[in-house]
């Protein structure tokens, strides 16, 4: 318990002396705040517009949330389908590698154009960019189930989709969660990115809004509000993890 | 033995792949085996020896002739067939118990009844299966917190919950060490002559093979075919002294000879 406590303490402070050097650095070189507002500043900032701030971030929340649960469904659905059979896995992946290097910003207009500026857009780019690591991690997870245990079940009758229950999809778990914190944090991106460029709402929107008014501290804000959301939601994703894939982290508590 | 035939091999022979790439991997094969027999196929690596499981199991569909289990033509839908490979391949996230319980989740008829019986008629029928195997105390751990020669044991009761009537090995103890090796021997005896499925055992250990079969057939090197078919007569259950007789080391010597030679042939050929 005591190690836990003592990496925590370690890890906050690590945040507080990233701030607190930014801090003086300001002061001591004397940093405009149109070039790079001091933390405190941006806490203030954050502070007083809270109100005006709140629904923003509520929106950003609803729409990466909602990116990333469609987004988790596609990837859960095609991982399963390209790591089900050794022809898939060949045959999909390029594809699939070609889908995922087309930046997304590239996309953000197609959508647009398609559905108009706003929310919708903004959950299919969250989509589109987090999707591709669940696919990879479904489907390695899946490929790497050990033969000699296919044959045991295949002998007794069992069907594609018993393997894939019982024992497929078990053994991608920890392979899942990995990738979902790795793409919840890039839902957040997506829906960003997307706000920035077709959006009256949304922390993206705050940002190139301000940043357009030489609002430095309030771009800022906005930033930190991100980089919150995004470390409250990978909290969440490892607190489930541990719950359900405890198994596959075993081995760090006999090393304790 | 009742005499009536569980699996019949008839010029069974099997190739992978075709055209120029075509490997022979079995050559033309006859074989029956009766039911409750406990076959040892012994043979050089690679000889098809894993085949023959595979094909009897209906894994691997034959490119001539016809495999008949239990009657039927070999297929992997509807069979009650227990296999066990050297890796034990226990489920991580599953307890033991759990593990073992897995095939009744498959297998009709326990299938159907899975949900209502998996805590009570399952649960027992497992504890008694593991506690015949000294593992009852182990139902509830995981399979990290087992040894190899644990986890082999919990292997075969996994392949023999469902009561299946043919018992497929290959290589079960393969990567044990030799004083784990000889009391899973043991142990697959008891549970042999408790259950008593039919059993083919594919092993390199010709002393296990002696000690545990009631025929041993002997496999020349790729494309297998069956140079030997000897019964073993010795009383059950058998001991592990039993292996250091004079018949019995008569046997072994026999058989890698038999197995020595094959190699030999395989060498002056190429």
């Amino acid at each position: 318990m005591s190690a836990t406590l003592r990496r925590r303490s370690l890890s906050i402070g690590l945040i507080l002396a990233f701030f607190g050097v930014w801090e003086v650095l300001c002061i001591a070189l004397n940093v405009s705040d149109l070039v790079l507002p001091r933390p405190s500043e941006i806490f203030t900032v954050l502070w007083q517009r809270a109100p005006q701030l709140w629904p923003h971030m509520l929106q950003t929340l609803g729409t990466t949330l909602l990116g990333f649960v469609l987004g988790v469904a596609t990837g859960v659905v095609l991982g399963a389908i390209v790591g089900s059979s050794r022809l898939a896995y060949d045959t999909a992946y390029p594809l699939l590698i070609g889908f995922s290097s087309i930046p997304k910003v590239a996309v953000v207009p197609i959508f647009v154009l398609w559905f108009g500026s706003g929310t919708v857009p903004a959950v299919l780019t969250s989509l589109v960019i987090c999707f591709f690591p669940i696919v990879v991690n479904i489907a390695t997870g899946l490929a790497t189930t050990e033969p000699e245990l296919e044959d045991v079940l295949k002998a007794l009758g069992a069907s594609k989709f018993d393997i894939l229950w019982n024992v497929g999809l078990p053994r991608t778990m920890p392979f899942f969660f990995a990738s979902l914190k790795v793409a919840i944090t890039y839902a957040f991106v997506g829906t960003v990115l997307s706000e920035t460029v077709a959006s009256n709402r949304g922390i993206g929107n705050v940002m190139i809004s301000a940043s357009s008014n030489f609002n430095v501290p309030l771009a800022f804000a906005g930033l930190f509000i991100l980089a919150g959301l995004g470390i409250a939601l990978y909290a969440i994703f490892s607190l489930i993890e541990r719950q359900v894939t405890g198994w596959a982290t075993r081995k760090r508590e006999i090393a304790v | 033995m009742s005499g009536r035939k569980a699996i019949e091999l008839e010029s069974v022979g099997v190739t992978f792949g075709s055209g120029a790439d075509a490997v022979p991997a079995l050559s033309p094969t006859t074989m029956d085996i009766g039911e409750g027999e406990f076959v040892a196929l012994v043979g050089p690596s690679g000889c098809g020896k894993s085949t023959i499981l595979k094909l009897v199991a209906g894994l691997v569909a034959p490119t001539t002739g016809v495999v008949v289990v239990g009657g039927r033509e070999a297929s992997a839908k509807a069979q009650r067939i227990g296999m066990a490979f050297q890796n034990p391949t226990m489920l991580p996230w599953l307890t033991v118990e759990k593990n073992v319980m897995l095939p009744l989740k498959i297998v009709q008829p326990y299938r159907a009844e899975f949900r209502a019986k998996r805590k009570g008629e399952f649960r027992d029928k497992v504890h008694a299966l593991l506690g015949e195997v000294g593992l009852r105390d182990f139902a509830n751990a995981y399979p990290w917190q087992l040894s190899g020669g644990m986890l082999q044991r919990a292997n075969l009761c996994r392949a023999l919950v469902h009561e299946p009537r043919i018992l497929l090995l290959d290589e079960p103890f393969g990567a044990l060490d030799q004083f784990t090796r000889e009391e899973l021997w043991a142990a697959l005896q008891s549970l042999w002559m408790a259950h008593r499925p039919t059993v083919l055992l594919v092993t390199h250990d010709l002393r296990e093979a002696g000690y545990l079969a009631s025929r041993i057939c002997v496999m020349s090197a790729r494309p297998g075919r069956i140079l030997d078919d000897s019964p073993v007569d010795s009383a059950r259950p058998r001991t592990l002294a039993s292996t250091y007789e004079p018949d019995f080391a008569a046997r072994t010597q026999r058989l890698r000879d038999l197995i020595v030679g094959a190699q030999r042939h395989v060498a002056e050929v190429h």
